[in-house]
């Protein structure tokens, strides 16, 4: 499908889009994005993988973005079988405790994916069956890819 | 013991004269013992650098070559490097049994060497059940195994260990019977007359499909009995460390490294003697020089110890389960056939001589 | 170091070892937490991060000619495929329109990475599974290819031969005779491999059917590479987004369905030949012209969000740059190959023996700096 009939399809899932604030563009990307309510994201990301017609059961990259205000993940999605992309984005403003709902159930690797963020920039992911450090050690402080993160000792700030 | 080489015979007989035949014989035995000592280091050291050089070959290298000529002296600078060496070991091992661990590996293979016959005279201890005693010995190595991989307090070592325990008691049956097979010609168990019977061929001639059978079956079963690649399950570089030996440093490491390739040593001089007929000629062509016999028989030995090092650097490694799958379902029920087809043919007199 | 180890579900006969971060199968410095029965693999918990640099985070503060640097320590087997990716990003980024002989000789050298990288990994794939002699043979040939490399850029294994807009250099004029030379000689020595390892019966039974990966499972794992390939699922970048001549030439995605290690195995082995004959292809064929287009000294990228998928030797590597229209990207991710993939190691290696794991493991051809990166 084309950018412009997937924007159409998904447009239907919601009865009031407003609500789940479901908002796209294609502005700045090569691919058509969607951003969604962080509650409601497990449920579109459910029907993308599982609707017949946008069958996106690839996800290719899971980014954890410090936007300064708000934190976000933004998930990289394929279709193997129809070969369209798509992106979604889920951002929380929370800084001291970031939640947002895992989508391990859907794709399997997003399970690592998932710790990665979590180690990088501590957003925590409901549902996550073994949300804990992946790179850093337990007792690390601090997320060092959030804008603020500040290490006197090891970072070299140019 | 029976060492009546003629210049012995003639130090002993002059030592009599003054001393009493007690001493003569605890001298006898401490020269015999300190000879055989000596060749097994010279031989541990140069199967060493031979796998080295085989193992170049097979990999498009050179190989030793910068210590002595042609590199003849880099195992012994190599072991001049393992005695200096300091002796680590995991604090919580059990001490008594750690260090005991490579005298049983080490001295299990010297007792071996004992009973071979080099030469019609050269031999130092010919027993009437020597290839028995062969069997049993080479089952003690593996006690050493288990206790090194036990004592060290390491789960990778006690692993190889237990594999190693499970693969000499499978393959141990495949020894004893394909030999056993042999025997049946035979009918003596003592080395010398084994080799006496091969005048007339050698055994692998004479027991003709059936030996040859046995001999493969031995030769597998042998390759596993020392614990070398194909059936490396105990050390298994890429899977365990180094298995067993894991926490072993310096020389007690190297113990269990010489025993290696002495045990590779007598497992094809076991084969040498009783399928290809030990230190006879073939066909008897330098009959009239008997001094000649220790080349023929290091000769057919190192032609089968080739053979091993050649499955080594070429074969990838079994798993644990289809080591023993290939043990307990093939090689058993042939072995067990094999020995039925040669008893019959002993018995219809079809065996080939000449 | 983390010392705490989940494992509450320790059953009596079940114990725990950890695998790594020293271990000659674990291919550097990957430590694995393995749970044990007996030989039998109950659990595979990879603990990651002993070479972590936070190369994303350096990329925040450097300018993109500098990142370039940085990615050829990420997968230093196909350190040109990795630095072409960043390379496309960012000529995509400002709609460079790159010379024609840039994109062939961009790709001759990826294909000639993918080679080196696939030879290095068969070595070490029979080394695992204990025949020490393969390791000698893909040496043999991989010195070939980095003599090549040497010659032309000046460096054998991280290479930084791509710049943003193009090569540094042009290609050294023994280039393309050292080429055609090396694919005579590769295509002699190639039967070679089969020979030695590829139809032996102990290795054949010591990967078929051992680490078997579903189709849906590789989807849902993000498998890429040769392991997604190994499943049946067609997941080849350079088919699919082709990137720099690579939609010019006719080439086969090596494509095997059984899943298993074995079929790992032979898609890599196939992939040798395609490669060959992808060069093959190209060779004769490089366009004269430039051999770079120039940028301005501080790269500024516009504001917005990029995305460039490329065919590394292991897979699929993203690059995915955040740009808010500065020098330095706001946000720079690495999607590696290799993370994915190793993911999947628990799936497929629960329930098989500590050898079945090892050679899993090598057909899932890991290399630890792109997993930490």
């Amino acid at each position: 499908m084309t950018n412009v009939e997937l924007q159409k399809h998904i447009d239907n899932w919601f009865t009031d889009p407003g609500a789940v604030k479901l908002e796209f563009s294609e502005e700045g990307s090569q691919f058509l994005n969607i951003s969604i309510h962080p509650d409601y994201l497990h449920e579109l990301m459910w029907s993308l993988k599982h609707n017949k017609e946008t069958h996106l059961d690839y996800l290719f990259c899971l980014t954890g973005v410090d936007w300064g205000k708000e934190l976000g993940v933004v998930y990289h999605l394929e279709s193997t079988l129809h070969r369209h992309s798509l992106v979604v984005r889920a951002n929380v403003e929370d800084r001291e405790n970031p939640v947002l709902d895992s989508v391990q159930d859907i794709w399997a690797t997003a399970n690592f994916h998932e710790r990665e963020v979590y180690d990088f920039f501590g957003i925590k992911f409901n549902n996550h069956p073994n949300l804990k450090r992946l790179f850093l050690t337990d007792d690390w402080e601090g997320f060092p890819l959030r804008k603020d993160y500040v290490d006197e000792v090891n970072m070299v700030v140019k | 013991m029976h060492i009546s080489l003629n210049s012995s015979n003639i130090i002993f007989g002059w030592l009599l004269n003054f001393m009493p035949a007690t001493a003569v014989g605890i001298i006898e035995m401490v020269l015999i013992a300190l000879a055989y000592l000596t060749l097994f280091a010279v031989l541990g050291l140069y199967l060493v650098l031979m796998e080295r050089k085989v193992a170049a070959w097979f990999q498009l290298r050179i190989g030793p070559n910068r210590v002595g000529f042609q590199g003849l002296l880099q195992t012994m600078a190599d072991a001049l490097k393992l005695v200096s060496k300091e002796l680590t070991g995991t604090v919580k091992a059990d001490k008594f049994l750690y260090n005991l661990a490579p005298y049983f590996v080490i001295i299990s293979s010297l007792m071996a060497l004992a009973v071979f016959p080099f030469t019609k005279n050269l031999q130092a201890f010919d027993i009437n059940i020597g290839i028995f005693f062969l069997i049993a010995i080479s089952s003690v190595g593996v006690i050493g195994i288990l206790l090194g991989g036990w004592s060290s307090n390491n789960k990778f070592a006690l692993i190889g260990a237990m594999r190693s325990g499970v693969q000499t008691i499978s393959y141990e049956l495949s020894i004893g019977l394909s030999l056993l097979t042999m025997i049946l010609i035979t009918g003596s168990l003592q080395l010398s007359e084994i080799i006496e019977v091969q005048k007339n061929g050698w055994l692998i001639l004479q027991g003709h499909i059936p030996a040859i059978i046995a001999f493969m079956i031995y030769m597998i079963a042998g390759t596993a009995e020392t614990n070398r690649a194909p059936f490396d399950m105990a050390e298994a570089e890429s899977e365990l460390g180094a298995g067993f030996h894991t926490e072993y440093s310096g020389m007690k490491f190297a113990y269990f490294f010489l025993a290696e390739f002495i045990n590779m040593f007598i497992i094809a001089a076991i084969a040498t003697t009783v399928f290809f007929g030990g230190w006879l000629s073939p066909f008897g062509i330098t009959e009239s020089i008997p001094w000649l016999g220790i080349f023929w028989f290091l000769a057919k030995t190192f032609v089968l110890v080739f053979l091993m090092m050649w499955f080594r650097w070429t074969f990838p490694r079994l798993r644990i389960d289809q080591l023993l799958t290939l043990e307990w379902k093939y090689l058993l029920p042939i072995n067990l056939v094999n020995i039925v087809i040669m008893a019959v043919i002993v018995w219809l007199n079809l065996t080939i001589q000449y | 170091m983390e010392t705490t180890i989940v494992n509450n579900d320790f059953k009596s006969e079940e114990y725990f070892i950890n695998m790594g971060p020293q271990h000659p199968a674990t291919h550097g410095v990957l430590r694995l937490l393995l749970t044990i029965d007996g030989e039998i693999i109950k659990k595979v918990e990879p603990d990651l991060g002993y070479i972590h640099r936070s190369i994303e985070k350096m990329c925040e503060r450097d300018s993109y000619q500098q990142i370039v640097h940085l990615t050829d320590r990420m997968d230093y087997l196909s350190s040109h495929i990795n630095n072409e990716a960043v390379c496309l990003a960012v000529e995509n980024a400002l709609q460079l329109e790159i010379p024609e002989r840039v994109k062939v000789i961009r790709t001759i050298i990826d294909e000639l990475t993918r080679i080196a990288s696939h030879t290095l990994w068969w070595g070490v794939m029979g080394m695992d599974v204990g025949a020490l002699t393969t390791y000698f043979y893909g040496f043999r040939d991989r010195e070939l290819i980095n003599d090549i490399f040497e010659e032309t850029c000046g460096a054998r294994l991280t290479m930084n031969y791509n710049i943003p807009g193009g090569l540094m250099y042009d290609i050294h004029p023994n280039f393309v005779k050292r080429v055609k030379s090396f694919i005579a000689h590769f295509k002699t020595k190639l039967p070679e491999y089969d020979s030695l390892l590829t139809g032996n019966v102990i290795f054949q039974k010591r990967t078929k059917g051992v680490g078997i990966l579903t189709k849906a499972d590789a989807i849902s794992f993000g498998a890429s590479g040769p392991v997604g390939r190994g499943s049946g699922y067609s997941c080849d970048v350079r088919k699919h987004h082709p990137y720099s001549a690579l939609d010019k030439v006719p080439f086969n995605e090596a494509l095997q369905t059984e899943g298993d290690s074995f079929a790992r195995y032979l898609v890599r082995i196939q992939e040798m030949w395609e490669s060959m004959s992808i060069i093959e292809q190209l060779i004769d064929n490089i366009p004269e012209g430039d051999y770079n287009v120039p940028t301005n000294a501080v790269i500024k990228l516009p504001k917005g969000e990029f995305y460039q998928r490329v065919e590394t030797a292991r897979g699929e590597l993203g690059v995915y740059i955040i740009s808010t229209g500065t020098k330095n990207p706001y946000r720079l991710k690495f999607r590696s190959p290799g993370f994915s993939n190793l993911s999947l190691l628990n799936h497929i290696a629960v329930g098989g023996k500590i050898g079945d794991l090892v050679a899993t493991m090598a057909t899932l051809d890991l290399v630890i700096p792109d997993i930490d990166r």
